[in-house]
């Protein structure tokens, strides 16, 4: 009676002891931002996202003017894509550096602890197994989550000092919804870390594969998709156009099959108001289209496949990492 | 009084075609400190994991302060301080933080946590160090910090994997003595794992001994080496200074006397198995007879020889 009396009355509450979960939450965060990886990496993305700034800042004059663009009078949303081809955008950078971010923060979650002799000493403590995992997991999201969404509300400030341009409301949830999206690739890429540092003995060899698995995707998955297909698909001169469009809508589902492909598409259709559709359309489709800007509801129906495959890859990954962990003997 | 705070029925645990423990049946009581004996991967870990509900037996139940620690293992570790063999640290952190740290997962309340944490290294003898950042601390003061960790918590039972190893001689004699300190003062039952026979002679008041996954026998020493060597438990070894004249008589005549059991010559001395200690008795014999004694030496049975016989057993076992 007593008990629960203090469990629920907020008085009582301050009083009680945080839960373990909440313990391990705390000092993960206060590890990472004191970790040198993560300072350089907060420097990396840093620099990137100055460099895309200024790319953009110097050139949104001609991208709001210009009267061909249905975006253009999205000021913000051309801040963070316009870009004069010397520096890719600053979400082209994030599909590179994200995947590294979730890398460092993730890559020794587990087997340094195990090597420390920690794990055992935690595992000791009335706590169950599974906190460890998802405090980890959840620490470092929200780190990342905290970097993304100060940079984009730095820059929306940034913006409106240096522009003076009204702040649209949907402008304004396109650029949240595009730093929720970018958590949750980097959450993707933060996951896998975590299932390999489980299932790796040494930091290192998790470290190097999640790096490799990384660089697969990014460089050597477009070229052999496309390799491959290129040996299969017959010449497309002696097609019919609608088995050319299937055998694009293969080639591109295939591509997305690469959680970076994923994350571009999304990102781009969040920020671009005007992209109507990620695969190809036929004429039919696009007769009558006036070429306008999307409502921000429409572009969210467009990415919710996307996202919904980021979340799936990211969820597997962690019901990997729980699967391995709770079975595992956690002697050294 | 008869009240087993740890009670281990039919435990097992195989490692595949491997048993790391095999049918192993325990008490412990309430306030003992209990000896866990045996040599490198006997079990003897396995066995603690298991109690603690850390590993999963392959048959039988572990039930720590009558709590089934395979199946609520959360409530058993509110209960159970433990030490692992090889402690490990957040080096980047102080000594004070990580201890805080595992008082804060233990559930100790925010304000009370300082406090406790500054008391229990002033008890472990680390005062001093309390800012030292524990990648700084030397293997004996780790394994300090690894005691407050656990005093920490309040436990009802310690149990400790392997507490001596890697600390010099003197720090292992001053930390024994602190085990036993707190155990008698405040009741709390202590669970030793080691190797090291004299460690565990000094400081526990029942030992197993485990070899293969197998308790081959438990008691206090005296009841231990009364059972593994029966009648004779006393050796009398006595040294004359010239070479024995007249051998044969003389073992003759030893054998008669009352306790003994054996009596065996060689050129300048006589060892005799006895079943009491009749030392000062063969001390006049000998005087009696005339010979010069330059040595009289007992041996009593301690954990090296009840160690020693048993692997002379295993040994033979594997022979065969």
């Amino acid at each position: 009676m007593m008990k629960s009396l203090i469990a629920f009355n907020p008085f009582f509450r301050q009083h009680a002891p945080a839960s373990p979960f909440r313990v391990m939450v705390r000092k993960e965060v206060g590890d990472h931002i004191r970790s040198w990886r993560f300072i350089i990496m907060l420097v990396l993305i840093l620099l990137t996202f100055i460099g895309a700034m200024y790319v953009s800042l110097s050139n949104i004059r001609k991208a709001a003017t210009n009267l061909n663009d249905p975006d253009r009078i999205f000021v913000y949303l051309k801040l963070l894509t316009t870009s004069d081809n010397t520096l890719p955008t600053f979400h082209i950078f994030i599909s590179f550096l994200g995947p590294l971010l979730g890398i460092a923060l993730g890559f020794d979650a587990i087997n340094a602890e195990k090597n420390n002799g920690t794990l055992i000493r935690l595992m000791a403590q009335p706590v169950y197994r599974d906190n460890l995992l998802l405090a980890k997991f959840y620490a470092a999201l929200k780190v990342i989550g905290t970097l993304f969404f100060s940079l984009v509300l730095l820059m929306i400030g940034g913006g409106m000092i240096i522009t003076g341009a009204p702040l649209e409301a949907s402008e304004l949830f396109r650029i949240l919804a595009f730093a929720v999206l970018s958590v949750i690739y980097v959450g993707f890429w933060l996951s896998l870390a975590i299932t390999l540092s489980v299932k790796f003995r040494h930091a290192a060899t998790s470290a190097l594969t999640a790096i490799g698995i990384w660089l697969f995707f990014t460089i050597f998955y477009q070229i052999i998709v496309n390799m491959i297909m290129n040996a299969i698909l017959p010449d497309p001169a002696y097609l019919q156009q609608d088995s050319i469009i299937a055998y694009n809508n293969l080639v591109l589902s295939l591509l997305r099959v690469a959680p970076s492909q994923l994350y571009t598409d999304a990102a781009t259709t969040l920020l671009m108001p005007s992209v109507r559709s990620l695969g190809p359309l036929t004429m039919e489709q696009m007769a009558g289209a006036i070429p306008a800007p999307l409502p921000l509801k429409e572009s969210l129906m467009i990415v919710w496949p996307q996202v919904t495959g980021l979340l799936a890859a990211t969820t597997a990954c962690f019901a990997l990492a729980y699967f391995l962990f709770m079975r595992r003997e956690i002697r050294t | 009084m008869e009240n087993p705070i740890i009670q281990l029925n039919g435990l097992s645990k195989h490692y595949g075609s491997k048993k790391a423990v095999e049918n192993l049946s325990l008490k412990i009581n309430k306030g003992e400190i209990f000896g866990l004996l045996g040599p490198n991967g006997a079990g003897k870990t396995t066995t603690i994991l298991m109690m603690l509900g850390l590993s999963e037996p392959t048959s039988g139940e572990a039930l720590v302060c009558g709590i089934n620690a395979t199946n609520n293992p959360i409530a058993v570790k509110r209960k159970v301080g433990y030490m692992p063999d090889n402690v490990g640290f957040y080096d980047n952190m102080t000594a004070l933080e990580n201890l805080m740290y595992i008082g804060r997962l233990s559930g100790i309340p925010e304000e009370k946590i300082a406090v406790k944490a500054r008391e229990t290294m002033e008890l472990v003898g680390l005062g001093d160090e309390l800012y030292k950042k524990t990648g700084a601390y030397s293997r004996g003061m780790k394994q300090r910090l690894a005691l407050a960790d656990l005093l920490i918590r309040e436990p009802e039972v310690m149990i400790l994997d392997e507490p001596t190893l890697g600390i010099d001689p003197a720090g292992i004699k001053e930390f024994l003595v602190l085990i036993r300190q707190l155990s008698r003062q405040q009741g709390l039952t202590v669970l030793l794992s080691s190797h090291h026979l004299h460690q565990m002679q000094q400081i526990c008041d029942r030992v197993g001994i485990f070899v293969e996954g197998q308790l081959l026998m438990e008691g206090n020493i005296d009841t231990l080496s009364g059972n593994l060597f029966g009648k004779e438990s006393y050796v009398i070894q006595v040294t004359v200074r010239e070479p024995l004249a007249n051998a044969q008589a003389l073992q003759q005549e030893l054998q008669q006397l009352e306790h003994v059991n054996k009596a065996a010559t060689s050129e300048y001395g006589v060892e005799l198995s006895c079943s009491q200690d009749i030392t000062p008795d063969i001390v006049r014999f000998f005087v009696h007879k005339g010979l010069n004694v330059t040595g009289v030496q007992k041996k009593e049975y301690g954990l090296d020889e009840i160690y020693q016989r048993f692997f002379e057993n295993n040994a033979k076992k594997h022979v065969q």
